[in-house]
């Protein structure tokens, strides 16, 4: 990751041959670049653009482009992955860094015509994408190999890194590469045959593990540009509340203190270093016009959110008759289930740098929609989108926040840059409490759940309905995403829920608050899956049926559930007796294409407070690309869900977010994180996502594990810290 | 009021605001970067310090507090049990998004100067003030353990 690390100022040669390569671009066959050639001989010693995702350097390193931000769940490894197994790279010789942002070039695939990285589709919308520019830039070291030894191509081989001919004759990409660019590009290319795979499927050894165990990795707050300030920015105490007034003075008189301006969304405080503009925010007095400002706790939001689940909602889905199997059913269960507001806390506050002159604009951030954000900074500074620079750095973690269709962050950034005339490079920073209190979280959830069980403990009716706000809801994703009055992400989960039961009705009520929300790592599934699979755990005791078998049971036309239910099963030793005080519960769940059960194993202690001990864990994603990866995901989405599952979320009082930091938003520590396993099926289906779907099923998990040993059931998060057992 | 103390191995001189967290001092006022924000208040540990050896919370130390003494940053680490250390961290690949790591390694290593053979109770102890949001802590404790063997042998 040496490329990486290194933050390159725009007088770089590469930076202008790429902005060059990336004008020249546009419209050509499968979304790549084909470099001029006169581009090409221009620059013997600079690196030659196989294509808009692979560059070979005349040291024969092979760096890979990536459209996607590298936000920990390695995605800068497994697409390299890709590129590498078709090129026939040497694994040795290959780096990775973000590519600039461009919707034609470096769009999602999943999601249109837009740049971003989400919704575990990194590796699932790059799959046949990737492999062909990997082949095709294969194909034209052989070409150029067989123009310049005369020889047939056929004759040509490539391995590790080395173009070879029976001959003897030998060459490395760093040798061919220029000339190579210059060839015609096969129309079609033969992609490999997975049986011959070397790479996919090996765990490859991650690229950025030395940056980021020395301290070397680089992340925006590391950026330092000649003359940059730090801004902090002061934030309405409201959700929706604005400046009414400011006196800067105080602040204006913290030594270090460069300049106070207003912005949309508060007052900024810029300074030479971060200490005096944390000092000089401090300093700020600003009256605040609340009138438009939510000013409801969450206990009254709530409240409202219950009264309006007892009546219907719109419908998600809808089979058989509800109503008449309700009407004939032996007996009818109920329950609800209550999920908080969670800020996803990642441990880099969010944060930009910002340059700005009539002429453009340059930005440093862990950008995971790259033009999205590029419109919208365009959009503040008055500049056209190809004016805006983004530079894509490591983001120090995400778990969706980095991704909104208002940029907030970068707008922020760019606001302050425009208020103080581009004058100098802006460093925007947020501090933990910002990063708490500043909205955009996970919302909050309201379900009522309602099964019709008849004489024989089968389950004939479902009833679903499901409370709380749409994230997709105004943003541009609107018209793809909401379809009659439903946001996907509220439902999914729900609305696609794989049990075979012959009437079921699952329902929406969108609510509206001035709380600003947000996708948090598995989206609708961080609260589907626990309403869903706990209720049917409490069907199962209801009914005096094993929880597996019961699943099992349901999922027989789904394959891949019960695939991983079986494997998970097994690998747990269910069904075998357990240690006294020790509990067992289990869940699947499908999201993002991809299939995950857990089995929680829960211990409880003598003063009633209990600890997850261990969790197996079996994954089905379609073949695995780096399997080792996909292990310390699916550690990660137990944990990120663990963390939600035993520490409280966020409360408002009169509208005020009453958390502020790490020692009131508490989250998962060493000492809480349980063993974990994880068993990855074997698959030939094309690679689904990983960074989410291993989050969703470890609350209900352990929620249903607690029920098995004790005499309560579990509605709500966080779980209670103390259980009776039974 | 200009402040002394000896950085990675070098004597260094600030005239700052005396107030002013040895974080942002090291960050701002030196340029090294390796040493990241994630609280302010001493509750996350990724701007992890050691202070004459002991593992500090840099966000929350004054520059005023360490006058004359002998801090260390991730930049400084050397020696047999920081190598040790950060082999098994990319070993076990534990870094995922990486910006806490700086702070781990930082606390790792602060342990296994003091214990060579860490129980699993001993690693809680000392690495629970180090918040991973990425939830690495099975490889974080899994890399402890190995690098402690590197280290006895």
């Amino acid at each position: 990751m040496t490329d990486q690390t290194k933050i390159a100022l725009p007088t770089t040669s590469r930076r202008r041959f790429l902005q060059g390569a990336g004008a020249t671009s546009l419209g050509l066959v499968v979304g790549f670049h084909w470099a001029p050639r006169n581009a090409m001989a221009q620059a013997a010693a600079a690196p030659t653009m196989m294509n808009a995702f692979i560059r070979i350097a005349p040291d024969n390193t092979v760096t890979v482009l990536s459209k996607h931000l590298e936000m920990g769940q390695g995605v800068y490894t497994g697409l390299a992955t890709i590129v590498a197994e078709e090129l026939d790279a040497d694994w040795a010789q290959i780096r990775a860094e973000g590519a600039p942002a461009d919707a034609k070039l470096y769009n999602n695939l999943a999601f249109g015509p837009v740049q971003g990285t989400g919704g575990s589709t990194a590796i699932a919308n790059s799959w046949d994408q990737l492999r062909k520019a990997g082949a095709t830039a294969r194909a034209l070291l052989v070409a150029a190999a067989a123009e310049q030894w005369k020889v047939p191509a056929a004759e040509i081989t490539v391995n590790k890194g080395v173009v070879s001919h029976k001959s003897g004759k030998k060459a490395s990409f760093g040798q061919l590469a220029a000339n190579a660019a210059t060839m015609t590009p096969p129309a079609e290319v033969q992609l490999k045959d997975p049986a011959k795979f070397q790479y996919i499927g090996k765990s490859v050894a991650r690229l950025d593990s030395r940056a980021k165990s020395t301290g070397t990795a680089q992340f925006t707050i590391d950026v330092k540009l000649p003359g940059m300030l730090t801004a902090l920015l002061q934030r309405a105490p409201l959700f929706g509340a604005t400046v009414k007034s400011f006196d800067a003075t105080k602040a204006k008189a913290v030594p270090g203190v460069v300049d106070v301006v207003q912005i949309s969304n508060g007052v900024a405080v810029l300074a030479k270093n971060f200490w005096a503009a944390k000092l000089g925010r401090e300093a700020l007095a600003i009256e605040w016009d609340e009138t438009n400002a939510e000013k409801r706790g969450t206990e009254q939001i709530l409240a409202e959110y219950k009264e309006l689940a007892k009546k219907p909602g719109l419908p998600a889905r809808k089979e058989g008759n509800v109503e008449e199997a309700f009407a004939k059913a032996a007996k009818v269960i109920e329950a609800t289930y209550d999920f908080p507001y969670l800020a996803h806390a990642p441990m880099e506050p969010l944060d930009c740098v910002v340059t700005y002159d009539a002429n453009g604009a340059e930005i440093w951030a862990g950008d995971q929609f790259q033009t999205i954000d590029q419109m919208n900074a365009a959009r503040v500074l008055g500049l056209k989108p190809e004016q805006v620079k983004i530079n894509t750095l490591f983001a120090g973690g995400s778990f969706g926040r980095r991704a909104n269709t208002v940029s907030d962050y970068i707008v922020e950034g760019a606001e302050i840059a425009k208020a103080i005339e581009g004058r100098a490079p802006v460093k925007l920073v947020w501090t933990r409490e910002d990063d708490i209190q500043g909205g955009r979280y996970r919302p909050m959830y309201h379900h009522a759940l309602k099964a019709g069980i008849d004489a024989q403990g089968n389950i004939v009716a479902w009833q679903h309905r499901i409370v709380g706000q749409s994230i997709i809801a105004g943003t541009p994703f609107e018209p793809v995403m909401v379809k009659d009055g439903i946001d996907h992400t509220s439902v999914e989960g729900a609305a696609n829920l794989p049990y075979a039961i012959p009437n079921m009705s699952v329902e929406l009520h969108t609510t509206k608050t001035g709380v600003p929300v947000l996708w948090w790592r598995s989206v609708g599934s961080t609260h589907t899956a626990f309403a869903t699979e706990v209720f049917l755990d409490e069907i199962a005791a209801e009914t005096k049926q094993d929880p597996v078998a019961l699943r099992r049971k349901l999922l027989t036309r789904h394959p891949r559930h019960l695939g991983v239910l079986n494997l998970a099963a097994e690998k747990a030793g269910w069904g075998k007796p357990l240690a006294k005080g020790r509990l067992r519960g289990v869940a699947v769940h499908e999201s993002f294409n991809s299939f995950v059960a857990e089995v929680a194993e829960v211990v409880l202690q003598p003063d009633g407070g209990w600890k997850v001990d261990r969790v197996v864990a079996a994954v089905d994603c379609g073949t695995p690309i780096n399997p080792n990866i996909i292990r310390a995901q699916v550690e990660s989405g137990i944990g990120f869900g663990l963390s939600a599952t035993i520490k409280p979320g966020l409360s408002m009082k009169d509208g005020r977010v009453e958390q502020s930091n790490f020692h009131d938003y508490e989250v998962l520590r060493i000492h809480e994180m349980p063993k974990v396993e994880v068993h990855i099926v074997p698959s030939k289906e094309k690679p689904t996502g990983i960074g989410e779907p291993g989050t969703p099923p470890v609350a209900p998990a352990v929620a249903n594990a607690l029920m098995a040993g004790t005499k309560q059931v579990f509605r709500a998060l966080p779980l209670p810290e103390a259980v009776t057992s039974a | 009021m200009a402040i002394s103390f000896t950085l990675n191995g070098r004597p260094v001189t600030l005239d700052v605001d005396p107030d002013m967290p040895l974080l942002w001092a090291v960050r701002d006022e030196i340029g090294l970067t390796g040493s990241k924000f994630g609280c302010g208040m001493a509750q996350c540990g990724a701007c992890t310090m050691h202070v004459e050896g002991q593992p500090v919370r840099a966000c929350s130390t004054p520059l005023s507090a360490i006058a004359g003494q002998k801090v260390t940053t991730i930049e400084g680490l050397a020696g047999k049990v920081a190598k040790a250390v950060q082999d098994a961290w990319v070993k076990h690949e534990v870094a995922q998004c990486g910006y806490c790591q700086s702070g781990q390694v930082m606390s790792a290593v602060a342990l296994l100067t003091e214990n060579q053979k860490p129980s699993d109770a001993d690693i809680d102890a000392a690495m629970q003030g180090n918040i991973c949001r990425c939830a690495t802590y099975v490889r974080i404790r899994a890399a402890i353990h190995d690098a402690a063997k590197t280290v006895r042998a």
